[in-house]
């Protein structure tokens, strides 16, 4: 299963800024909150959390040491 | 579609006006739509039109000669964008890129002065709107100038590396910028940084990183 940003449905209005900037069309408005559409074309771009104003969506990143 | 007289009202340039003045305004507002990833405005040009953003989202940035792009600021519906040439006769200082799919609503340069002229009680938000944009530049000038933000970025990432995949801890760029007391553009740009020099990569929702030593040097340096 790809990994996918993580939405806070609490925290969404449903402006739906996140799903213009998508451009692998990851994301959807499903009943005014934003849902989150399994795609292996997300490359984590973080777009739609820099345009997020109240943080419901995020893409956090694992920081991990390349092995020797 | 018809420039929406609510959305004038929205935009802070207008919102003391009556209706009887946004009906003048609205025959001078002209819309403009871009798709994803369009040049807007381009740094150097002169400066034709100032922009609101009706739908979509905007971003405005200044790029290096070496081409590093650094974000000024992301520009949300209701915002306007390219305010300073209009006003201050110069070209545009930073160039504007749409993040997907936009219209714009776009009043010509002498248009908004004759704006100005006919409705100076637009003037005051207009001081307000700048005054805002000069808040932000001033805050980001000082993280840029003054604050060592890469050396703390290296720092957070070494704080924060994980056993194993899908074990360790996870933190977005909103968080680094917190952590690092700076903006989110400001960690986005370190990350790029500390991606040229080696240090890390990326993979996705991944940051590996790939020299710690190398890491280790540049937090020491620039903290």
């Amino acid at each position: 299963m790809a990994e996918m940003p993580v939405i806070d449905p609490q925290n969404c209005d449903g402006c739906g800024l996140c799903v213009g900037v998508c451009h692998c069309n990851a994301l959807a408005i499903v009943n005014n909150i934003i849902t989150i559409i399994e795609t292996v074309e997300c490359d984590w771009c973080t777009d739609c959390e820099a345009v997020c104003l109240t943080g419901a969506i995020s893409c956090p990143f694992e920081i991990i040491l390349q092995k020797p | 579609m018809a420039v929406q007289l609510e959305f004038l009202k929205s935009i802070l340039y207008f919102s003391d006006l009556g209706l009887a003045e946004l009906e003048s305004i609205r025959k001078l507002v002209f819309e403009k739509t871009a798709d994803r990833a369009e040049m807007v405005l381009l740094e150097g040009e002169s400066a034709a039109n100032l922009y609101f953003v009706a739908s979509g989202v905007v971003k405005v940035f200044k790029t290096s000669a070496e081409g590093k792009e650094q974000i000024l600021s992301i520009v949300r519906p209701g915002e306007s964008f390219n305010d300073v040439p209009i006003f201050d006769d110069g070209p545009n200082p930073a160039s504007a890129r749409t993040m997907g799919p936009v219209l714009l609503y776009g009043i010509k340069k002498n248009d908004m002065e004759a704006i100005l002229r006919d409705h100076p009680k637009i003037a005051l938000n207009v001081i307000k709107v700048l005054a805002r944009r000069v808040r932000h530049l001033v805050s980001l000038v000082e993280d840029l100038s003054f604050r060592h933000v890469i050396g703390r970025v290296a720092k957070i990432l070494l704080e924060h590396i994980g056993g194993e995949i899908g074990r360790g801890p996870r933190l977005t760029q909103q968080e680094m910028a917190a952590m690092a007391g700076t903006a989110r553009e400001v960690v986005g740009r370190s990350l790029k940084a500390l991606e040229e020099e080696g240090a890390i990569r990326f993979d996705r929702h991944r940051i590996i990183i790939t020299d710690k030593e190398a890491l280790k040097e540049i937090m020491e340096v620039s903290s």
